[in-house]
C-alpha cells in the first residue's frame, strides 16, 4: 500500500551571514513514513526543524537534498495538492475578507465549483462554530477564531489528508477540546492527519504513531505503546467510598496518595502491595474503581529523548 | 483559471484597503482647480484642466502602481498568507499573474474614474460639449498603458528585491523611461565607448515611457494618432509580458523561509 507521507533522507541547509557566510543545517536526513488513515503527531522542541519539514512539504522551499512524495505523489503535482489541506502554524489570512469570503476563496483555488465551495463553506462554518461572525472581516477576529477559520480552510475541499501545523495553539481548553474531538471524528472518517503540536496530552491522546524531532534529526519514531516504556511495575489505582482510616492505612505503603472527591488516587510499588490495598478498601466498604500500570508519559519520554534525562516524579 | 480569482481577491483587497479614497481628493483637486482656474486664466481653462488633470492622474496612478505593486508578493510574503496560497494547487506562475491583474484593474477603475471626472469639469469649464473632452480618452489609455508597464517592473524587483530598494528602482526605472529619447541620445553622443554601450543597453532594456506621454499635445488640441495607440499598445503587452516572465522566472526559484 502507498504510504500517505513518505520522506526520504530530508535535509535543509540554510546559509547564514553576509560575508563570511556559513551553512546552517535545519533539517538532518530526516525520513518517516506516515500511513494512510494514520493520526501521526510529529514533536520536537522550538527550532528542531518541524516547521521546516511543513515549509518543504508545502511547496515554501526546495530541500538541499532528499525526497518526499504525498499520496504517492511529487510535492509539486497539482492534483495531489486538492487531495490535501493545511493548517498554517500561525495562521495570518487576509484580514480584510469575512470568514465567509476567505473560505469560498479557498474552496475556488482547491478547483470546487463556486456552489459547492459555497455549501461546504456553510457547512464548515457551522462545524467549527463560526456561522455567526461569519459576515465579520477576519481582521476582528480572536487568535482562536482564526485557528478555527484555519482548521475550516484546510478542510474545505474534502481532504484525503490533513497537515496541521500547531493545531492548539492559541486555543483554550474547550477550543483545544473541539480540535480533538474534531480530529478523532476526520480519524474515524478515514482520513490520514500529520499534525505537529507542543501540548503532549494532546498528542497522547490522539495519536497511533509518533516521531520526535531534535536538532533537524529524528531521535525516536513509532507506535505510542512501544515507545513509551513501562515505568519498572509500578500500578495506579484509583478507589472510592473509603474513610479517612483506611487512607491513613494506605499511606503507609504506598508510594503516592492522592485524595479525590470520591476516593483516592494510590501509586502502589508493586503488585504485592496489590493484595494490601484491595484488602483495607474492601474491610472499609469502598471499591477499586480502576487499575493501571504506570506507563512513562509521553512528556517523560520527549524530555529523556531530548535533554537525556527522565523527568522522575 | 485560477487567476482571475487571485486577482479578483487582489482588486477586492484594494477596494477594501480604501486605495479608491484617492479618487476623492482627486476629484476635490479638480473641482477647485476648474472654479479657481476658470476664473484666473479666461479662455486657457480647458487647456489648463486637461493638462492638471492627466498630470495628476499620472502621479496618483504612479504612487499606487509602485508601492501597492511592490506590495503585490512581499505583503504575502511578510503576512505569511503565501504558505496557505502555495499549499493548494496553484501554479506560482497563476498567483503572479492573477496578482498582477487584480493591481491591474484597480488601475484600470481609478483611470477611468480619474477621465470622467476630468470630463465633466471640461463640460462645466466649456459650458457644453466638445471634441477635446472625448480627445483626452486615448491620452488616459496611453497612461494607463504606461502604469501597467511601472506596475510589472515593481512587481519584477520585488519578487528579489527589499521593499525600499525595489520602490526606488522602480522610480528610477520610470524617470529614465520618461526620459528615454534623452537616454538614446546621449548614447549616440557619448565620447566614451563603454558610456555609448551602457547607454545603448540602458535604453533597449528600459521601457520607453517618453510616448506614453501625449498629455501636452493633448492639451494644445491634438489627438494621439491611431498608429502610436496600436504601436504602444502593442509595445506595452510584449515588454510587460517580458517582465512577468522574468518575475515569474525568479519567483519559481525563491524560497520562503
Amino acid at each position: 500500500m502507498i504510504p500517505a507521507l513518505a520522506i526520504e533522507n530530508l535535509t535543509q541547509d540554510y546559509t547564514t551571514g553576509f560575508w563570511r557566510k556559513r551553512s546552517l543545517r535545519a533539517l538532518d536526513g530526516l525520513s518517516l513514513r506516515v500511513e494512510a488513515g494514520e493520526v501521526f503527531g510529529f514533536l520536537g522542541p522550538n527550532g528542531a526543524g518541524k516547521t521546516t519539514t511543513f515549509k518543504i512539504l508545502m511547496r515554501m522551499q526546495r530541500p538541499t537534498a532528499g525526497t518526499a512524495r504525498i499520496l504517492g505523489c511529487a510535492l509539486d503535482d497539482l492534483a495531489m495538492r486538492a487531495r490535501i489541506g493545511y493548517l498554517p502554524e500561525q495562521p495570518y489570512f487576509y484580514d480584510y475578507l469575512t470568514a465567509r469570503e476567505f473560505l469560498l476563496y479557498c474552496g475556488v483555488l482547491c478547483d470546487l465549483p463556486k456552489q459547492a465551495a459555497a455549501a461546504r463553506t456553510e457547512t464548515l462554518l457551522a462545524q467549527v462554530g463560526l456561522t455567526e461572525a461569519a459576515a465579520q472581516p477576519l481582521r476582528k477576529f480572536s487568535k482562536g477564531m482564526l485557528q478555527r477559520v484555519g482548521l475550516a480552510q484546510a478542510l474545505i475541499n474534502d481532504p484525503e489528508m490533513l497537515f496541521l501545523d500547531e493545531p492548539m495553539s492559541g486555543l483554550d481548553p474547550l477550543g483545544r477540546r473541539e480540535v480533538r474531538d474534531l480530529i478523532a471524528r476526520l480519524r474515524q472518517q478515514g482520513k490520514t492527519i500529520f499534525f505537529s503540536s507542543h501540548i503532549l496530552t494532546d498528542v497522547e491522546a490522539m495519536c497511533d504513531r509518533v516521531a520526535i524531532l531534535h536538532r533537524g534529526r529524528l531521535v525516536e519514531s513509532g507506535k505510542l505503546s512501544d515507545i513509551l516504556k513501562a515505568r519498572s511495575n509500578e500500578l495506579e489505582a484509583v478507589i472510592s467510598g473509603v474513610n479517612e482510616t483506611a487512607l491513613a492505612a494506605l499511606r503507609g505503603f504506598a508510594l503516592e496518595l492522592q485524595p479525590t472527591p470520591q476516593g483516592a488516587r494510590v501509586r502502589l510499588r508493586s503488585d504485592r502491595d496489590l493484595a494490601r490495598l484491595v484488602d483495607i478498601t474492601q474491610q472499609a466498604a469502598g471499591r477499586v474503581v480502576s487499575l493501571n500500570p504506570v506507563r512513562e508519559s509521553l512528556e517523560d519520554l520527549f524530555v529523556r529523548e531530548i535533554t537525556g534525562q527522565v523527568n522522575d516524579p | 483559471m485560477k487567476f482571475v480569482h487571485i486577482a479578483r481577491n487582489t482588486f477586492r483587497e484594494s477596494v477594501r484597503d480604501r486605495v479608491l479614497y484617492n479618487l476623492v481628493v482627486f476629484v476635490l483637486l479638480l473641482v477647485v482647480a476648474a472654479v479657481v482656474i476658470g476664473r484666473i486664466a479666461v479662455g486657457q481653462e480647458a487647456k489648463i484642466i486637461v493638462d492638471a488633470g492627466l498630470s495628476a492622474m499620472t502621479v496618483f496612478g504612479l504612487l499606487i502602481a509602485i508601492f501597492l505593486g511592490l506590495g503585490l508578493v512581499t505583503k504575502e510574503i511578510e503576512k505569511r498568507t503565501l504558505a496557505n496560497i502555495l499549499s493548494k494547487p496553484v501554479r506560482r506562475a497563476e498567483f503572479i499573474l492573477g496578482k498582477y491583474l487584480g493591481l491591474s484593474l484597480t488601475l484600470l477603475v481609478n483611470a477611468v474614474v480619474m477621465a470622467v471626472a476630468i470630463t465633466l469639469a471640461l463640460l462645466y469649464a466649456q459650458g457644453g460639449a466638445d471634441s477635446l473632452q472625448w480627445r483626452l480618452w486615448p491620452t488616459a489609455f496611453l497612461l494607463w498603458l504606461e502604469l501597467l508597464i511601472v506596475t510589472a517592473v515593481a512587481l519584477l524587483f520585488s519578487c528579489f528585491s527589499s521593499p525600499a530598494l525595489s520602490a526606488l528602482f522602480t522610480l528610477l526605472v520610470f524617470l529614465i523611461g520618461r526620459w528615454s529619447l534623452d537616454l538614446k541620445l546621449f548614447a549616440e553622443t557619448a565620447s566614451s565607448p563603454a558610456t555609448r554601450w551602457l547607454s545603448r543597453a540602458l535604453y533597449h532594456l528600459l521601457p520607453n515611457l517618453a510616448n506614453f506621454n501625449f498629455i501636452n499635445q493633448t492639451a494644445y488640441g491634438q489627438v494621439v494618432p491611431w498608429q502610436l495607440l496600436v504601436g504602444n499598445t502593442a509595445y506595452a503587452v510584449c515588454y510587460i509580458a517580458a517582465v512577468l516572465a522574468a518575475a515569474v522566472l525568479i519567483f519559481e526559484r525563491r524560497d520562503f523561509k
